[in-house]
């Protein structure tokens, strides 16, 4: 019994102790809700003998993990930030990796009328001139920063009477959107994930100003010269290589493709 | 009303049919707890010891200032933990941000007032004359301590046992410096609040179940040896 208590007591401190040195890769709650990075990492670590260890937080969170040397690569989307990331040296060898995009979702009799409007534009300022609730991330994700965009084109600045800022993840924004019969904006992976737990419909899609690209930057080793770039260059190498873009390609939610491969011109 | 029947089955289904990942996030949760519990008690227990006995100057003060800490919000520990492991904070270098060491350290971190507090709570109960009884008949140091401690081993196990749940059941410091990577850092309060948040319901009421099952494993162990103290004194 004594004997069975030390062994069982050894492996709980010595598990975790023998473990290769993993690759830190921050990425967005939507890449990871939608199970992609799932399918994807395992295969990497198979070939590779790297363990790759997913934070999963938004745009925002990830790109100052990344700034703070706290990861060694992220996965973001974002491409003004990312542009600013890499200009002041926290980042380097950024490679485009994949898009997919937004969606604008609402509540199912859809009271700015805004069902198969295909401006994201136009639609925002149907909810704003119709005060109509919207829920905002609110958490400087990517999705958030999007949102901002458009707003700033709509010219129009939410009031709070109707715009609800919720600072959460996606998932937890669509359910707050779904309880309050509010309009939000959401990527579309998310969307398929959670639809069938939520009555909002799928109203406005379709505007190039809703394109999502992804990219994927390492965290400059010249900072942190502790991290482990070697990690994180060779999981941007297998992301973009052919087999990568093409389990990318391949991925299927529900039934639908949701990410187009990006990295590699034909 | 429906909806919370059937996800509460599919709860319970996800239990019993022994669900792969639900299970591993289960025995890291028990893991990482119970190493932070095992390495805060002795020292924990030794420093209530040292306040009970010691009567030097500012022993109340420090003991007020562990029982002000029973109190303290878990997400201010993390994020005090996160500010001293970030890799530009001071312990920077250790590279502990994001691993079951940083969970492991905070939870040390939020156990230990709990620990003296109780501790010494408990250890005052002690008859005075064990003490001088042990030094009289010429028993070293450490052997009087753990007599001590034996004589009040229930009012300690229930220190101990409070602690534990205490670091089992907090969410703010593993989200904050574990960071919720599945497989590695990913318990059972961050699974919770991460399947919330995808609206998988079912997995976060089948870990919410595991808790409760242990809070009243727990308590009715609490109260058994309670009852036992009772017999014996």
């Amino acid at each position: 019994m004594k004997k069975t208590l030390l062994v069982a007591l050894l492996y709980f401190f010595c598990a975790g102790l023998v473990q290769a040195e993993p690759i830190r890769l921050a990425t967005t709650t939507s890449t990871d809700n939608s199970g992609l990075l799932k399918v994807l990492i395992p295969y990497f670590e198979k070939q590779t003998g790297h363990v790759v260890h997913v934070l999963s937080v938004g745009t925002g969170h990830a790109l100052r993990m990344g700034q703070d040397g706290n990861v060694d690569v992220v996965l973001v989307h974002a491409p003004t930030a990312e542009m600013r990331f890499v200009d002041a040296g926290y980042g380097l060898n950024r490679r485009n990796l994949m898009y997919n995009d937004f969606v604008i979702v609402g509540p199912a009799d859809d009271p700015a009328n805004i069902h198969g409007e295909n401006n994201a534009v136009r639609s925002l300022q149907k909810i704003a001139r119709g005060k109509l609730l919207f829920v905002s991330r609110g958490d400087d994700s990517g999705t958030h920063k999007k949102e901002l965009y458009l707003w700033k084109k709509a010219k129009w600045i939410p009031e709070l009477s109707w715009y609800r800022e919720v600072g959460q993840g996606m998932g937890r924004a669509l359910q707050m959107a779904n309880e309050l019969n509010a309009y939000t904006i959401t990527d579309r992976g998310t969307w398929l994930v959670m639809r069938s737990q939520l009555s909002l419909k799928l109203l406005a899609e379709g505007d190039a100003e809703l394109y999502n690209p992804y990219s994927i930057i390492a965290v400059n080793p010249a900072r942190y010269p502790s991290i482990n770039y070697l990690g994180a260059m060779s999981l941007i190498a297998w992301l973009t290589s052919v087999e990568g873009q093409n389990r990318i390609r391949n991925f299927r939610l529900e039934g639908q493709a949701l990410f187009i491969p990006t990295a590699i011109k034909n | 009303m429906n909806g919370l029947l059937l996800t509460t089955q599919q709860a319970l289904q996800l239990l019993l049919y022994g669900d792969a990942e639900l299970w591993t996030i289960v025995l890291l949760s028990f893991s990482v707890s119970l190493k932070a519990i095992l390495l805060t008690t002795p020292f924990a227990l030794l420093l209530a010891f040292g306040l009970n006995h010691g009567n030097f100057p500012g022993s109340r003060i420090i003991l007020a200032f562990f029982n002000s800490l029973l109190s303290v919000p878990t997400v201010v520990v993390g994020l005090f933990l996160y500010v001293l492991l970030t890799r530009q904070g001071p312990f920077g270098d250790l590279k502990l941000l994001f691993t079951q060491s940083a969970m492991v350290i905070g939870q040390m971190i939020l156990c230990f007032p709990v620990l003296v507090a109780l501790g010494y709570a408990a250890i005052q109960a002690a008859d005075r004359r064990v003490w001088e009884t042990a030094r009289t008949l010429g028993a070293p140091t450490w052997f009087t301590i753990l007599t001590i401690f034996y004589e009040v081993r229930f009012g300690l196990l229930a220190a101990v046992l409070t602690g534990f749940g205490r670091v089992i059941s907090e969410v703010g410091i593993s989200m904050m410096v574990g960071g919720n990577i599945m497989g590695y850092t990913r318990n059972i309060t961050t699974a919770i609040a991460l399947e919330t948040s995808k609206g998988e319901f079912a997995q976060g009421i089948a870990l919410g179940l595991v808790l409760l099952s242990l809070a009243f494993i727990l308590t009715a162990f609490l109260s058994y040896i309670q009852s036992k103290q009772g017999v014996t004194k």
